[in-house]
C-alpha cells in the first residue's frame, strides 16, 4: 500500500531554510507559497529519507478567488506518497514556477494547464498551447469562461 | 553480338503478322492475369489473415478486379498543382512499358514466344530496370516528402539487388550454357531449381526487392510513408501503377517459372497449362511471404543485399563454374543433393556472421 | 566532394495510417534520420474534462468510457473509485471481484491490440493484426453478455456494477481461460522469433529507467524499462490483494521489450482471473446510492493501473451535483512526453514502431 504522508509529517521532514515556505498543512497534503515551489519540490526530490522521483500529475483547479495548483508526488523508492499544492491569487498572469527540470513528467502537464486554465509556468522550456490552437481566444477550464457567443 | 531471330515458329507465317498476332497475345494474357491476380491475391491473403476475402461481386467475387477497375476509372484525376506535370503524367507510362516488354523473350511454351533472343536474359535484366526510372519520375514529380522519400529508396533498393539478382542468374546460365530464354527451358531436363538451390533463393529475394514485396516494399510502406511514390496519384494514372505492380509479380513469377522451375514443361498437361500452374505457384509463395513477414529498414535492405545475398552470390556463382567445369560428367542425384547440402551450410554459416542488427544509426 | 544536403520537415499526421488515431508528428529529417521531433497533440480534443463539470456524477461514467474507448472498463473503474473514495461508497464484495474480472479481460483485450498493431506497423501487413482481433473478439462477446455493449460498456456504478453476470457469462469465461494461453504462446511463437521483428525492434526507441521514471512513464512502457512498478501491487485497490501474481519487467527499454512485457502481461491476467473466478462471492452486486446524489465537500483521488499505464482521476466536489473539477491523469499523454527523446537519432521506421510500441489511443490523450 503506498502510504499516504500528511502535511505535517512532510514539513517536519523539511530543511530549516525551507521551513517559511510553507503555507498550510492539511492532513492529505501540504500547502506551499508558489516563490517557494521549485525549493521545495527539489528538496522532496533529492531527500534520501523522502526521494520523491516520480511526479504522478500535475493539476490546477479554479477556485475563482484563487487557482490551487496540485502536485501528487510518490517515491518509488519508499513507496510513500505526497500532496503538495500551491496557490495563485493573480487572474491576469498567473505565473508558478516549472517543474519541468525536476520532473520530466510535467512537460506535457504544464503545458495541459498553460493551455486550459492559463497559468504561465516560468521556466518551462516550450509553453505554448497543446490542445487547443494558437490564437484561441480564453482558458476553458477557468470558471468565467465564455466562448463569446 | 544481337541477332532477330525468329527461328522455328510452330506455326508457318508472316514474320510481322507474328510480331502483331504475338504482341496482342501477350498483352491480352498480362491484363487477364493481372485481374486474375488481383482478386486471387486477395482472397488468398483473406484465408492468410482467416477471413474471406471480397466474395460479393460475381461468382466466389470473380468480378471483384472489374468493380475496383470501374471505381479506379470513375475517380477523379488530381495533378498536384506544384508537381512537374509533364513527368507525373509520363511517369505511370514508363513504368508500366518495361514490364510488358519484358514479356517477349518469355516463353509461354516450347518456342512459343515474341522473339526468341539469344540474349533473352540480358535484355529483361535491362529492361527490368527501366520500370524504376517510372517509379523516380513519379516520386519526383508528385511534388510530396512521402513520394520523394519512396522513390529514392526504390533506386538505393534496386540498384542494391540488381547485383545478386543478375549473379544468381549467372549460375543458371552456366549450366544452360545458353542466354535465351527458350533455350534455358530446353536445357531443364531437371529443373534448375534442384541444381541452384541457393541460386533460386537468391534470385527469389532479389525479385522480392525489384518488384517491391514485402519484405522489401519500402517504397510504398503503408505505416511509414502511406504510399510512397503513387501517394499523389489517382484515377487512371494509380490505376496503371497498380496494373505495373501486379504485372511486374507476373512477370517475376513467370522468369522464375522460366528459368527454375523448368518453365513450360511438365506431362500430361498442355505446356501452356504448366506455364501458368508454376507462375501462379509462384505468386502465391509471394503473396504467402507478404502476408507473414515484416518490413525491413532501409539500411538493413541495404546491408541484407550487400553483406548477405552478395557473397553468396558469388559463392554460388564459384561453385556453379566448377560444377561445369569439373564435374560435367557427374549424375544429376549427386549435383542436387550436394548442393542442398552446400546450401543448407553456406546459410548456416552466414547467418552466423550476419546480423541485421537494430543498431542506432548514431548522427 | 561532399554533397551539399539540407534537413526538410515531414508532417507525420494527423491523418497518417499508423499514427492509431489523429496523431500528428513534425519530424525534421536528414534523409532518413529524424533529427527533430514535435509532437502535435489536440485533433481529438473534445474537453470531457469542461464537459463533465455541467453533468452530474453519474452522467459522467459514460464519459470516461470515450476517453481511451480500447478498454472503457479499466476508465469506468478508476473513475467510479475515485467518486466513491470522495463520498465514501462501500462496494459489494462480488461487484469488487466482477470488477476485476472485467479490468482484467479488458486487459487483455487492449494489449492484443496494442502488439497486434505493433505487428502492423512493423509492416507484417495485417495479418498479425486480425489474428489478435479474432481473439479480442471472444472477450468482447463476454462484455457483450455482461451489459450489452461491446465497445462502450457503461457498466460500472458508484457502490458497485450495473448487473450481476447472467448464468452463462461464467462457463464462457472458463472456456475462454482454458484456450487463452494457447492462443497468446501461438501468436507468441509465431512473432517472437522473426529475424526481422527482432531486428526491427531490438534496441529500438530506448527508454533509459532513469528517463522512464523522471518523464513519469507508467504501465508496460515503464516497466519495460526495469522498473517494477505496478499500481495493482504498489497501491493495491479492490480486492488485488488477494491475488498471486507476479509483475513482468522488461531490462533494456526497447520497442521488444516492450512488447514482451505485454505478452507476459496477458499471462498474468489469465492467472488473476482464474483465481478471481475460483473465490468470486456470491450476494448483490450494487449498494444504493441516492439517485440525486452530492457527495461531500472535497476532494479525492484513486488511480488504476489500466492496460496501457496509470490511469488516475482527481474529482473536487463543491457539494453539488456536478464535480467542482474532473481532472483525469491520462497515463497516455504522459507516456509521450519522453517520445521525443526515444525517436531522435533514429530512421523514419523506427519513429513509426517506437510510436506504435507506446500504444496510445488518442481519445484518452486529447480528451
Amino acid at each position: 500500500m503506498t502510504l499516504a504522508l500528511a502535511g505535517s509529517e512532510a514539513a517536519a521532514r523539511l530543511d530549516k531554510s525551507l521551513a517559511a515556505g510553507i503555507a498550510g498543512l492539511n492532513p492529505d497534503s501540504l500547502l506551499v507559497k508558489s516563490e517557494f515551489l521549485f525549493d521545495i519540490a527539489a528538496f522532496l526530490k533529492d531527500e534520501p529519507g523522502l526521494n520523491f522521483n516520480y511526479l504522478v500529475h500535475i493539476t490546477a483547479i479554479d477556485y475563482c478567488d484563487y487557482f490551487e495548483l496540485v502536485y501528487h508526488l510518490v517515491s518509488l523508492k519508499h513507496n510513500h506518497s505526497l500532496v503538495i499544492k500551491t496557490r495563485c491569487t493573480d487572474r491576469k498572469t498567473p505565473t508558478i514556477p516549472s517543474v519541468v527540470s525536476l520532473w520530466r513528467g510535467a512537460e506535457l502537464q504544464e503545458r495541459e494547464i498553460f493551455d486550459l486554465m492559463g497559468i504561465n509556468f516560468e521556466g518551462h522550456p516550450n509553453m505554448k498551447r497543446i490542445f487547443l490552437w494558437e490564437g484561441f481566444q480564453g482558458h476553458p477550464l477557468r470558471k468565467d469562461f465564455t466562448d463569446g457567443s | 553480338m544481337m541477332q532477330f531471330a525468329p527461328q522455328e515458329l510452330l506455326w508457318s507465317g508472316n514474320f510481322w503478322l507474328h510480331l502483331l498476332l504475338f504482341a496482342g497475345m501477350i498483352i491480352t494474357f498480362i491484363l487477364l492475369m493481372v485481374m486474375f491476380f488481383i482478386w486471387y491475391e486477395r482472397r488468398l491473403i483473406g484465408r492468410f489473415q482467416v477471413r474471406l476475402g471480397p466474395n460479393r461481386a460475381g461468382p466466389f467475387g470473380l468480378l471483384q478486379p472489374v468493380a475496383d477497375v470501374l471505381k479506379i476509372l470513375t475517380k477523379e484525376d488530381i495533378v498536384p498543382s506544384k508537381g512537374d506535370k509533364i513527368v507525373f503524367w509520363l511517369a505511370p507510362i514508363i513504368a508500366l512499358a518495361p514490364v510488358f516488354m519484358m514479356f517477349a523473350v518469355i516463353p509461354l511454351q516450347g518456342n512459343a514466344l515474341l522473339v526468341d533472343l539469344n540474349i533473352g536474359i540480358l535484355y529483361i535484366i535491362a529492361v527490368s530496370s527501366v520500370a524504376s526510372i517510372g517509379i523516380f519520375m513519379a516520386g519526383w514529380g508528385s511534388y510530396n516528402k512521402y513520394s520523394l522519400i519512396g522513390a529514392m529508396r526504390d533506386v538505393a533498393q534496386l540498384i542494391s539487388y540488381e547485383i545478386p539478382l543478375v549473379l544468381s542468374i549467372v549460375g543458371v546460365v552456366l549450366i544452360a550454357g545458353s542466354l535465351s530464354l527458350n533455350d534455358i527451358v530446353e536445357a531443364q531436363t531437371v529443373p534448375f531449381i534442384l541444381l541452384q538451390p541457393l541460386g533460386f533463393l537468391i534470385f527469389f529475394i532479389g525479385s522480392l526487392a525489384e518488384i517491391n514485396r514485402t519484405p522489401f516494399d519500402l517504397v510504398e510502406a503503408d505505416s511509414e510513408i502511406v504510399a510512397g511514390y503513387n501517394i499523389e496519384y489517382s484515377g487512371m494514372k494509380f490505376a496503371t501503377f497498380f496494373l505495373m505492380e501486379y504485372a511486374e509479380a507476373l512477370t517475376s513469377s513467370a522468369i522464375i517459372t522460366t528459368l527454375f522451375l523448368g518453365g513450360w514443361k511438365g506431362p500430361f498437361l498442355p505446356p501452356f497449362l504448366w506455364f501458368i500452374i508454376k507462375v501462379i505457384a509462384v505468386f502465391s509463395l509471394i503473396v504467402w511471404v507478404r502476408s507473414t513477414i515484416p518490413r525491413f529498414r532501409i539500411d538493413q535492405v541495404m546491408a541484407f543485399a550487400w553483406k548477405f545475398l552478395l557473397p553468396l552470390a558469388l559463392i554460388n556463382l564459384l561453385l556453379t563454374s566448377m560444377q561445369v567445369v569439373f564435374f560435367q560428367e557427374a549424375s544429376s542425384l549427386v549435383i542436387i543433393i550436394s548442393s542442398l547440402v552446400i546450401m543448407a551450410a553456406l546459410i548456416l554459416i552466414w547467418s552466423k556472421f550476419f546480423r541485421l542488427g537494430g543498431n542506432s544509426t548514431g548522427l | 566532394m561532399a554533397l551539399k544536403t539540407e534537413l526538410f520537415v515531414i508532417n507525420l499526421g494527423p491523418l497518417h495510417p499508423s499514427t492509431h488515431g489523429v496523431f500528428r508528428m513534425l519530424a525534421t529529417m536528414d534523409g532518413e534520420v529524424i533529427v527533430e521531433l514535435e509532437p502535435v497533440f489536440g485533433y481529438l480534443h473534445r474537453g470531457i474534462e469542461k464537459l463533465a463539470e455541467n453533468r452530474t456524477y453519474k452522467q459522467n461514467i459514460p464519459f470516461t468510457d470515450r476517453m481511451d474507448y480500447i478498454a472503457s472498463m479499466s476508465n469506468e473503474l478508476s473513475y467510479v473509485m475515485a467518486v466513491e473514495k470522495l463520498a465514501g461508497i462501500q462496494v459489494p464484495e462480488r461487484a469488487e471481484y466482477l470488477r476485476v474480472i472485467m479490468a482484467e479481460l479488458q486487459r487483455i483485450a487492449s494489449h492484443l491490440i496494442a502488439v497486434g498493431s505493433l505487428a502492423n506497423d512493423l509492416g507484417a501487413f495485417q495479418t498479425p493484426f486480425l489474428y489478435m482481433f479474432r481473439e479480442r473478439e471472444r472477450i468482447l462477446d463476454l462484455f457483450d453478455m455482461v451489459c450489452g455493449q461491446r465497445l462502450l460498456y457503461n457498466y460500472m456504478r458508484f457502490g458497485g456494477v450495473s448487473h450481476d453476470i447472467p448464468d452463462e457469462f461464467l462457463p464462457a469465461l472458463k472456456k475462454l481461460l482454458k484456450h487463452f494461453p494457447g492462443f497468446i504462446a501461438e501468436y507468441d511463437q509465431l512473432l517472437a522469433d522473426n529475424e526481422i521483428l527482432l531486428a526491427r525492434t531490438k534496441g529500438i526507441g530506448v527508454l533509459p529507467k532513469k528517463l522512464a521514471i523522471s518523464s513519469s512513464a507508467s504501465g508496460p512502457v515503464l516497466r519495460a524499462s526495469g522498473v517494477k512498478w505496478d499500481i495493482r501491487k504498489a497501491d493495491p485497490y479492490s480486492v488485488y490483494d488477494r491475488f498471486d501474481f507476479d509483475i513482468p519487467t522488461g531490462s533494456a527499454g526497447d520497442c521488444y521489450d516492450r512488447y514482451r512485457v505485454r505478452i507476459a502481461e496477458m499471462y498474468q491476467s489469465i492467472r488473476i482471473l482464474n483465481q478471481a473466478i475460483e473465490q468470486l462471492p456470491s450476494g448483490n452486486v450494487l449498494n444504493k446510492v441516492p439517485l440525486r446524489f452530492r457527495p461531500p465537500v472535497g476532494e479525492a483521488f484513486a488511480h488504476i493501473e489500466a492496460p496501457k499505464g496509470e490511469l488516475g482521476f482527481y474529482i473536487v466536489s463543491d457539494g453539488s451535483e456536478k464535480p467542482y473539477r474532473f481532472h483525469v491523469r491520462s497515463s497516455i499523454l504522459i507516456n509521450l512526453t519522453a517520445l521525443r527523446d526515444m525517436i531522435i537519432g533514429w530512421k523514419l521506421a523506427d519513429a513509426i514502431v517506437t510510436f506504435g510500441s507506446i500504444d496510445i489511443c488518442l481519445g484518452e490523450v486529447d480528451r
